[in-house]
């Protein structure tokens, strides 16, 4: 049975690694910065007892005064899977590392995240839209699309 | 003596058509050209059928049964189709070829039939070059479809037309070398020698030569496994492609048509041609060609379809080195029982089959043979 | 691509289009491949053909009323779509499901496994060249299957059956017995199946180490199902993450170790067998009792986020659900495995021919109606 592993546990470890790395009020849910982003998937993807190697997941959800990318790994070795997100702010160009440096899988993920939200991630090597055509304006699954 | 009463059967008909030079040699010429005419859009036409139908039962499913009774109707109603299709030509293709490939592709084989014999004596032109002559003739077809792939400006047409010409080069030696041992054998390159020389049929004097053929012919004629060159589904229709309405109809006919002078030169060279008991012999001869033609169509319902390197690989590597050794072992043959081999030289000569192909299959395989194109 | 010294034969990469509309790209896709005469440099796929905005409908849509539109994600597997939404929904609002429906919901979505794969399978059969009959021979089989689920909800290929809580119907008496005959017989088809094609040589040659995806690639591009099980990546959700009742069942996860084309073909028939096996233990004993649990049409989940997942025939299916307390889902995401899988293609055919190409993308067996959504 696949453990979701508790936000507690890999807070405290990742506290301690990245001093600073959470937001406000986002160690219970694992919301983490966008700029120790990079810095913190690395960990759990390296770390030898975390070994998150399997990328489940990468999407948006819109609240309005930010975007949340929300990210779900899981450990083949260990079994275990975990939860993080984080936020991108602002509606105009939000921007976001990308993590397919880590895990290619994300790619089109993040292709479509460009397409349907308009959150760009820096670091991506073919960022373009995916399923809507070039020349398309506006980014229809915001909350504010009305197309 | 030839009078009005001898044109008044068919065997009479046929009778009268002694090709003495000069007085009855138009004669001649004209009523063969006619026949082969009719002889291969009705086998075109039966063949068609045959593979619709007989595909269909093999894959347990119906095959065409609207048209006419049991779906006999099926090919002449595909012959209608395509004859009333629009004819589109791509703006930026190369009109004369485009115009001219299937006529380049269509007259060669129409000039196999010339030499193929129907009956004792029974053929246009009893050439003495025979089995020489429909081998250069037959390789006409792919100036014909190198041209189609070429004037389509398509890449998919061209990536078809390529892959054929690659095919057709190499499996040309296979072919012409199996047919040596055959000629050995008979001692004449003329078919209808061929076919009289048969007293026990080839397929059992050369069962290695007839499987060799029988490949590369398949080969040749862009046939299932080996149909690359119009590989459905990957490069939708390879060189006929852009090509819709009559010359549509000129593609497809050159396809059955080719099986069907192929069917016809295997049973002229190994099944004995026209020879039967108690039937005409042109009926015989049909028969053998549509058997030979149902082999055709039960392996392409059967079996995969190759690669252009695995095909390449498989003629320079398996059949070409059979091909001669296949030639030696005849040649050596001939020369032990020169009136003409026996009934133990099928014994041995399948056993020697079994062994070579055994023993070779273990040095090859399909799928390791990798010649860079 | 050979540049030596002596020949200088100036050659230059073009690109060829392998469309939208084309016989062997299975639904809408569109690849822009750079080819050097048959060898691929580079493809550049091309999505977008289907996209329907499916996950902004979900927004305007009850829970319950998105069930239908989850049919439309993977056409070919409805039952393991609706499967993998309900999932997700019950663990949000937190139902739990009775004991019969979770017998049904089991057996449907092994036999949707079973349909799903046969079309799998046979299509790509079908692109190595055999000529439909392998692919027509598991359609009849399917055909089965796709009767039984007419008996139980009416339809044949978007069954919109489960609901959140259960099922929508109970199945009808004469359903089990039929499932039972179907199992009986569905066995030994495997079996002769396999036979006719486990060790043709044509389709060795043509699958076999074409096409290899390496485990540690198959981790890192997140790819999941069949394809990741013939990588060696031990990883099925049905044993790692148990959904529903697979923990009582008894079966077997094939993987492969070389992770070409071949092992995935031969990880998909394994399956099928493995379905059979889950089938037949999860037939007897079903317990009586309601097919869903007591909710009502229109859920109003607390706040709050889900993802739910399944093993879909083509991967790891999800459902990332938010919820903000209203009737209708604030956001929901599906996690197409098609998708996820495509990402791997590039690095797969680079240095393959056109030939592979269109293997090796059957292989990976996609739906578009899921890479699009």
């Amino acid at each position: 049975m696949t453990v979701a592993l508790p936000a507690g546990e890999i807070a405290g470890k990742l506290e301690t690694k990245f001093p600073g790395c959470f937001e406000e009020g986002g160690k219970d849910n694992l919301l983490v910065k966008a700029d120790s982003l990079l810095d913190v998937a690395a960990f759990l993807k390296d770390q030898p007892d975390l070994k998150f190697d399997y990328l489940n997941y990468v999407t948006a959800v819109d609240y309005y005064a930010y975007f949340e990318i929300v990210y779900q790994l899981t450990s083949l070795e260990h079994n275990r899977s975990i939860v993080f997100r984080t936020r991108a702010y602002g509606r105009d160009n939000p921007t976001m590392p990308s993590v397919t440096g880590l895990w290619r899988g994300a790619d089109f993920q993040e292709r479509e995240i460009f397409d349907l939200f308009g959150v760009a991630f820096t670091g991506h090597p073919n960022l373009k839209r995916i399923f809507l055509w070039e020349g398309f304006q506006g980014h229809p699954l915001r909350k504010d699309w009305n197309g | 003596m030839i009078t009005w009463q001898d044109f008044s059967t068919p065997v009479g008909l046929y009778k009268a058509l002694p090709p003495d030079w000069p007085v009855n040699y138009w004669w001649h010429f004209a009523f063969f050209t006619v026949a082969i005419l009719v002889f291969v859009i009705a086998m075109v036409l039966a063949a068609i059928y045959i593979e619709r139908r007989g595909m269909g039962r093999m894959q347990s499913r119906l095959g065409p049964n609207r048209t006419g009774p049991f779906g006999l109707l099926q090919p002449i109603a595909d012959a209608v189709k395509v004859l009333l299709k629009e004819n589109l030509v791509p703006a930026m293709a190369d009109k004369p070829i485009h115009w001219l490939a299937p006529v380049i592709a269509f007259f060669p084989v129409l000039l196999i039939f010339a030499v193929v014999p129907f009956q004792n004596g029974a053929l246009l032109a009893d050439l003495s070059i025979g089995i020489l002559y429909v081998v250069a003739i037959s390789s006409v077809t792919t100036v014909g479809v190198f041209m189609a792939g070429w004037g389509s400006s398509n890449k998919y047409s061209l990536l078809g037309a390529m892959r054929n010409v690659a095919a057709v080069v190499s499996y040309e030696i296979p072919l012409a070398l199996s047919v040596v041992g055959v000629v050995l054998i008979a001692g004449s390159l003329s078919l209808n020698d061929i076919v009289l020389g048969q007293h026990i049929p080839f397929i059992l004097l050369q069962p290695l030569g007839f499987l060799i053929f029988f490949t590369a012919g398949c080969a040749e004629i862009n046939r299932s496994p080996f149909d690359l060159m119009e590989a459905d589904s990957e490069i939708v229709a390879g060189f006929h492609t852009e090509y819709s309405g009559m010359k549509f109809a000129m593609f497809y006919l050159v396809e059955y048509a080719e099986a069907i002078a192929l069917s016809a030169i295997i049973t002229t060279l190994f099944l004995g041609g026209w020879k039967g008991w108690w039937l005409p012999p042109w009926l015989w001869f049909i028969i053998k060609t549509l058997v030979v033609f149902f082999v055709m169509v039960w392996t392409r319902t059967t079996l995969p379809r190759v690669r252009i390197d695995q095909l390449m690989a498989l003629a320079w590597k398996f059949l070409f080195p059979l091909a001669l050794l296949n030639l030696f072992i005849t040649a050596a043959q001939v020369l032990v029982w020169p009136d003409g081999l026996p009934w133990v030289a099928v014994i041995i000569n399948i056993a020697v089959m079994v062994a070579l192909v055994v023993i070779w299959s273990r040095f090859f395989k399909v799928g390791w043979g990798r010649v860079n194109v | 691509m050979t540049t030596t010294q002596e020949m200088t034969l100036r050659t230059e990469p073009f690109v060829v289009n392998f469309g939208p509309v084309h016989p062997s790209t299975h639904g809408v896709y569109r690849m822009r491949a750079t080819l050097d005469g048959e060898v691929i440099l580079d493809i550049e796929p091309v999505f977008g053909y289907l996209h329907r905005g499916i996950e902004k409908l979900a927004e305007e849509r009850t829970y319950t009323g998105f069930i239908p539109l989850t049919d439309r994600l993977d056409y070919l597997a409805s039952m393991s779509n609706n499967l993998g939404y309900c999932i997700a929904v019950e663990k949000l609002a937190g139902i739990k499901v009775p004991e019969r429906a979770e017998h049904i919901r089991v057996i449907m979505a092994e036999l949707q496994r079973i349909a799903s794969h046969s079309i799998a399978v046979g299509a790509f059969v079908n692109d190595c060249g055999a000529y439909f009959t392998p692919f027509l021979y598991l359609f009849r089989e399917r055909e089965k299957v796709l009767d039984l689920f007419d008996m139980v909800c009416g339809q044949r290929l978007t069954y919109n059956y489960m609901r959140i809580g259960g099922v929508s119907q109970d199945i009808p008496p004469e359903f089990l017995p039929a499932l039972e005959k179907y199992v009986n017989h569905m066995t030994p088809f495997l079996n002769e199946f396999e036979f006719f094609l486990k060790q043709n040589e044509i389709l060795l040659a043509r699958a076999k180490g074409v096409g290899i995806l390496p485990n540690q690639a198959a981790i890192d591009c997140g790819i999941s199902g069949p394809v990741a099980r013939a990588s060696g990546v031990n990883w099925d959700l049905r044993k790692a993450d148990p959904y529903s009742i697979y923990n009582r069942f008894e079966f077997d996860i094939p993987t492969g170790e070389a992770g070409d084309c071949y092992d995935r073909y031969r990880v998909r028939v394994e399956e099928m067998k493995q379905s059979l096996r889950i089938i037949g233990q999860a037939m007897k004993n079903i317990p009586d009792g309601p097919v869903r649990a007591d909710v009502p049409h229109i859920i109003r989940a607390p706040r709050g986020e889900a993802y739910g997942h399944i093993e879909a025939p083509k991967g790891e299916l999800g459902f990332y659900l938010v919820s903000d307390d209203s009737i209708a889902p604030y956001r929901c995401h599906i996690r197409p495995c098609s998708l996820i899988n495509l990402t791997a293609l590039r690095e797969m055919v680079r240095g393959w021919k056109v030939a592979d190409l269109i293997i090796i993308f059957g292989s990976i067996d996609i739906t578009m109606g899921e890479v699009d959504r």
